[in-house]
């Protein structure tokens, strides 16, 4: 099922008398034109905003909040009110270890990234386990989870973060690599393939459009629905570890909370990207221009000098405004 | 499911689930008995009077909210911005009590303003919930940042004072009783009444079968948004008891309460997917949630652990309480 029958596929009776409407809704073309306006509104009120380097600043911070999002999308395309609070912790936790394990050290970015994502698998896969074995519903697992990290990071770090980033991987995230685009959005890019691929091309993506359409029918036909869904929460733990380990090269170093920011947009981008909250729906591609969109108001509205609680407001104003184009729900007459 | 096991309602495995079933809150109350015999314990203290309401003085606040919040959670729907609207009437109270001269009638009007504040913030996210159609978690995330920024531009850095009658009646006593005992009794029997209410069970059902309520020419829009409305209102009320816990203005002084009211909701057995549950259980869940705290801090571990306990008996409170109900 690819995003355009995703959408269309909600009202036939639209797309039979009005195409325009079906390409108006697509999430990627909104996505597209919410882009183009906020970058020649940027570029209106503070000439250089939409400068190629500003850019390029802006896709970083974006790839950042993509990664975690991935996590957050394979969760939501598994359906049953997947959802997972406890990626900004996991965030967290994942940068770290890697600063921990790297101490600043070329030579130690491997095993930081393998030890970094070995551990949030793992905490993912808890997560997993507490949904699937226990039947606990996503929102209160990764909710107690999230209480759980926070009081681990506490203790991990006696209130005193440690740990720095490698040179290696600042530069990766900060410093042009090929045709000027930093590493870390090759490494998006190369990840949105990946994703893609995984959920379009592989039978373990066929299952988890398979579990999260229905469960029931999925169960009947052989798909290991436990497992999978666990896994989805492994993966998503994993990735808002890789998350965590670039933030760190982002940052340089860690501090507590430095992952919470990404939580609720990471939730967003997955919804403006196009996919149900409700499950079954959706895909990648979408959720990597949602995650722009987000990161380019943000920088818009940091750019209009005005003070945070006028950003605050425009901000979720501005949501509450794309969400009119997308992201409603099933009117009930239908 | 309710008709099936009562029908079934035989052997004593059978009737235990028959009794969680109906009764979902009955496991917070077993926790909660649990958690204050520990808590007793731990802190000879806690049953004296004194210590026991100013206990429940600094509960008020997440019951008052966490009850607010089932109504809108028993509709299926969820209220993420709670915690923000508590932070923008705490806001909105203390600066109109403080700009109005903090006389009596100041002290009246701001409470009215608070309230009126809550209603409205309510009312903004019902209407994008239930008649714009919008996807209530990002909804209520959104509208959340919309009330902090509010919050922020009213009052940008905490502080303020209201005048000390407010904090006094509120740790004092009205007829030889404390006056959070009479809020707490205020509270169990709007509990006991709205639940009888015509009102409270097309709720229920909405939340059980949002199609079927409509079909059968329920209300749906309209209840969807008296849901929220309600949770506003009991947000506001919780920002007024918090007032007079604080007795001043902080504009980042509500965001946690916004997921620790959904905890406390799910502690006390109702069902996120709607349909089932009740504020009794979710008064519990909220007492519990500050007991654990208690029990934490008393039993005296060192600080970086009480975090990480704090957290794990959460969950396993939560976990607990889902595989209980379920068995």
């Amino acid at each position: 099922m690819t995003l355009d029958t995703a959408i269309s596929g909600r009202s036939n009776a639209v797309k039979k008398w009005a195409p325009a409407v079906g390409v108006v809704r697509k999430p990627l073309f909104i996505a597209g034109v919410a882009m183009m306006g906020i970058l020649v509104a940027g570029e209106i009120v503070a000439p250089g905003f939409a400068a190629p380097e500003q850019i390029i600043k802006m896709l970083v911070v974006a790839a950042l909040l993509g990664i975690v999002a991935a996590g957050q999308n394979l969760v939501i395309l598994g359906g049953k009110e997947g959802i997972d609070l406890s990626v900004g912790a996991t965030i967290t936790l994942g940068a770290l270890i890697a600063g921990n394990v790297m101490q600043g050290q070329d030579s130690m970015i491997a095993i930081a990234l393998i030890a970094t994502l070995a551990v949030t698998f793992g905490v993912g896969l808890l997560n997993g386990i507490g949904v699937t074995v226990l039947r606990i519903p996503p929102l209160v697992m990764t909710l107690g989870m999230l209480g759980v990290l926070h009081g681990s990071l506490i203790l991990l770090t006696r209130g005193r973060p440690s740990g720095n980033s490698a040179e290696m991987l600042s530069n990766l995230v900060d410093d042009p690599l090929i045709f000027g685009l930093p590493g870390i959005l090759i490494v998006w890019i190369g990840l949105g393939i990946l994703v893609t691929l995984l959920l379009r091309r592989t039978l373990f993506g066929m299952r988890i459009y398979a579990i999260g359409t229905n469960e029931t029918a999925a169960r009947l036909s052989g798909v290991p629905v436990g497992i999978t869904r666990t896994l989805l929460f492994g993966l998503s733990g994993m990735f808002a570890g890789l998350a965590g380990f670039f933030i760190l090269g982002f940052t340089g170093n860690v501090f507590l909370g430095v992952g919470d920011q990404y939580m609720l947009p990471s939730i967003i981008a997955v919804v403006f990207g196009g996919t149900s909250l409700a499950g079954g729906r959706g895909g990648y591609v979408g959720t990597m221009a949602g995650a722009v969109v987000l990161t380019l108001l943000q920088s818009l509205l940091t750019t209009l000098h005005i003070d945070p609680s006028g950003r605050q407001i425009i901000f979720g104003a501005t949501l509450l405004l794309l969400m009119l184009f997308y992201g409603r729900q099933q009117r009930l007459r239908s | 499911m309710t008709m099936h096991t009562s029908s079934t309602a035989g052997t004593l495995s059978s009737s235990r689930k028959f009794e969680f079933r109906r009764h979902p809150y009955l496991l917070a109350v077993g926790v909660f008995i649990l958690l204050s015999i520990v808590n007793a314990i731990l802190q000879p203290s806690f049953l004296r009077p004194a210590v026991a309401v100013s206990n429940l003085a600094s509960f008020m606040p997440l019951i008052l909210v966490a009850v607010g919040q089932t109504y809108v959670i028993l509709a299926s729907d969820i209220d993420l911005s709670v915690g923000f609207i508590i932070s923008v009437v705490n806001v909105v109270v203390v600066t109109t009590i403080e700009a109005l001269g903090g006389s009596g009638g100041a002290i009246l009007a701001g409470f009215a303003a608070g309230i009126a504040t809550g209603i409205l913030a309510g009312l903004v996210n019902g209407l994008c919930v239930a008649v714009l159609r919008f996807q209530p978690i990002v909804t209520t995330f959104a509208t959340g940042i919309i009330f902090a920024g509010v919050a922020l531009w009213i009052l940008p850095q905490a502080g303020g004072q209201v005048p000390a009658i407010v904090w006094r009646t509120y740790a004092g006593a009205v007829a030889g009783v404390p006056v959070v005992l009479w809020l707490l009794a205020a509270v169990l029997v709007f509990i006991a009444v709205f639940a009888r209410t015509r009102f409270h069970t097309a709720l229920v059902a909405v939340g059980g079968n949002m199609q079927a309520a409509y079909q059968t020419k329920l209300p749906v829009t309209r209840i969807r948004i008296t849901s929220y409305v309600i949770s506003g209102l009991f947000a506001a009320l919780a920002a007024l008891a918090l007032v007079g816990e604080t007795a001043s203005g902080d504009p980042l002084l509500g965001g946690a309460f916004s997921l620790s009211s959904i905890t406390a909701v799910v502690l006390g057995g109702t069902a996120l997917a709607g349909g089932r549950g009740g504020a009794l259980g979710s008064l519990f869940g909220a007492i519990i949630l500050g007991l654990i705290a208690n029990v934490i801090f008393f039993a005296q571990l060192p600080f970086e652990y009480q975090n990480l306990a704090q957290g794990l008996v959460i969950l396993l409170a939560l976990a607990g309480g889902v595989f209980v109900a379920r068995r």
